[in-house]
């Protein structure tokens, strides 16, 4: 029990569950307000954006931090992402259109919005088939390079939330900034200015761990 | 030559707003007491004073009421925020006693009227009302109001009123929303003069009995039920006939996706989002939207030979 509380993983699984807990918590005690359908899929869209924020935040921080083995976390932080952004399509597919299939198609072609939020869903798709070790190794260099569609999914997924907002932008923005940031980190500046600020504060933290990295490591840097 | 009188009164001795404001509350709620007793006891969860003597009209519907809570918790009233709780939680910053309302522009006969007045300019019906927002929500409403025609008689429009144009209050100071630049403050709704004097076009100054609360609109409102929600301007203190369609604070903020009649219809979708049906609050599955809100026998006349794709 007590090596299990001890892995970092645990701790992260449990927080990552904490939106759907809520979720739970608050329909059960009535708490979803006037609209219930519109809240879930609101919270559900959010925690998918925060999901893919985390998941990108991944590489800068480790880069930042000169930490390597924070890319053991990165896959879960992926797949609570693809997740909630399941529970999302089926909010909208049941809750909203009760698979009402032309009423959807129609949605999908005439909907910008939701144009690009299907679209991300789909992209994603395929990285939560491929996130096992056996796949990673199976697809080995192109692995990454399939892997490097969140970037688009990320994208999309900010598009898709500036589109529907009536007015108020600034939720959809503050999404749009921490993204612009986290993809700005991972261009040659931004990777050399990380380096920076990490060799300014190496004289806090003695015997360096950047040497001891291995083969998957290396494998997975720069997604 | 300046005389100066010294002051009789202490400025020790004079009671402080916020302590008279709450003696006048007090009194309210003793009214209102004394009132819910002479007229029984309410039906629904009461939270505001009630309004005395409203009568009941024809227009009932045979659909549930949307429960008090819902209607008092999920607004929009970008004034208070653009969160659909927000309003509810920020609103009581609005004063609504001593207000004013001023009727003004192509009249003969333009006033200010007190709140206080206006409650009795006409008697007060209880009307209940499909509220559909062009967000593909819904909702039915036990208003408490007058015809809104009813003050425009007493106004007389001259030959060039045209239109009408309802102006929200503009203060910052009270409506924290007007401190960013979401919309182009005030609010400005409009209505053209025959929509305006149509019997459906209701001032209301209540719901379920009761003063509207500030989250709602307090103290007068418009509602026109066979449009959307936006075009029922809250917290009026303008009322203004003019001879051009007044440019409403919607069609500022998009034009591309708000006209000026905005009726409900479910053939003419929002340019982002299909307007065929709606969410009415506390259901399940979603229902058809009906043309002009299912209020076609009494305004589709209005109407008549336009093309409503076009006037959107």
């Amino acid at each position: 029990m007590g090596t299990v509380l001890r892995n970092p993983k645990v701790w992260i699984f449990g927080l990552c569950l904490l939106p759907l807990l809520r979720l739970i918590a608050l329909g059960l005690d009535g708490g979803l307000g006037a609209n219930p359908i519109e809240f879930v899929t609101r919270s559900t869209g959010t925690w998918t954006l925060v999901g893919l924020l985390a998941t990108l935040a991944v590489t800068p921080l480790r880069r930042l931090t000169g930490r390597a083995g924070l890319v053991r976390y990165r896959r879960m932080l992926g797949l609570f992402a693809f997740f909630y952004a399941s529970l999302h399509v089926v909010t909208y597919l049941w809750l909203d259109q009760f698979f009402e299939l032309a009423a959807i198609a129609g949605d999908i072609v005439k909907r910008p919005f939701i144009s690009v939020g299907f679209a991300a869903f789909v992209l994603l798709i395929p990285l939560a088939a491929t996130s096992t070790q056996a796949m990673m190794r199976r697809l080995g260099r192109r692995w990454q390079a399939l892997h490097r569609l969140v970037y688009a999914i990320a994208v999309l997924g900010v598009i898709h939330y500036v589109w529907l907002v009536k007015q108020d932008m600034t939720q959809p923005l503050i999404y749009g900034a921490l993204l612009a940031v986290l993809l700005a980190a991972r261009l040659p500046w931004g990777v050399r200015l990380l380096q920076a600020v990490r060799e300014a504060g190496v004289p806090l933290r003695s015997p360096r761990n950047g040497g001891k990295r291995t083969g998957p490591m290396v494998l997975l840097d720069d997604c | 030559m300046l005389i100066r009188h010294p002051s009789d009164i202490l400025p020790s001795e004079i009671t402080p707003p916020e302590v008279y404001r709450e003696r006048r509350r007090f009194m309210q709620g003793v009214v209102a007491l004394a009132a819910g007793a002479v007229l029984g006891a309410a039906g629904d969860a009461a939270a505001g004073p009630r309004l005395p003597g409203v009568r009941a009209s024809a227009y009932r519907l045979d659909e549930e009421r949307t429960p008090y809570k819902d209607v008092t918790t999920y607004n929009n009233f970008y004034e208070f925020g653009t969160g659909k709780g927000d309003p509810a939680q920020n609103a009581g910053s609005l004063r609504t006693q001593s207000w004013t309302v001023a009727v003004e522009g192509e009249v003969r006969r333009p006033a200010t009227w007190d709140i206080d007045t206006l409650l009795k300019l006409a008697p007060l019906e209880e009307r209940v009302y499909r509220l559909r927002c062009v967000e593909g929500w819904s909702m039915v409403i036990p208003w408490v109001g007058f015809p809104l025609r009813e003050l425009i008689r007493r106004a007389e429009p001259t030959g060039k009123a045209k239109y009408v144009e309802f102006v929200t209050l503009h203060d910052p100071a009270q409506m924290p929303g007007q401190r960013t630049r979401l919309l182009d403050w005030p609010y400005v709704e409009g209505l053209r003069l025959d929509e305006a004097m149509h019997p459906l076009t209701l001032l209301a100054v209540g719901l379920y009995g009761e003063v509207l609360p500030k989250q709602n609109g307090a103290p007068v409102r418009l509602v026109v039920p066979w449009k959307y929600g936006f075009k029922s301007a809250k917290s009026i203190a303008r009322i203004r006939f003019v001879e051009k369609p007044p440019l409403t604070a919607w069609m500022k903020a998009a034009p591309r996706e708000y006209g000026f009649y905005s009726n409900v219809n479910p053939h003419v979708d929002h340019p982002r989002w299909s307007q065929a049906k709606e969410r009415r609050i506390g259901e399940f599955f979603k229902r058809d939207t009906l043309m002009f809100n299912g209020y076609g026998d009494q305004v589709a006349q209005l109407y008549r030979g336009m093309d409503l794709k076009r006037f959107f």
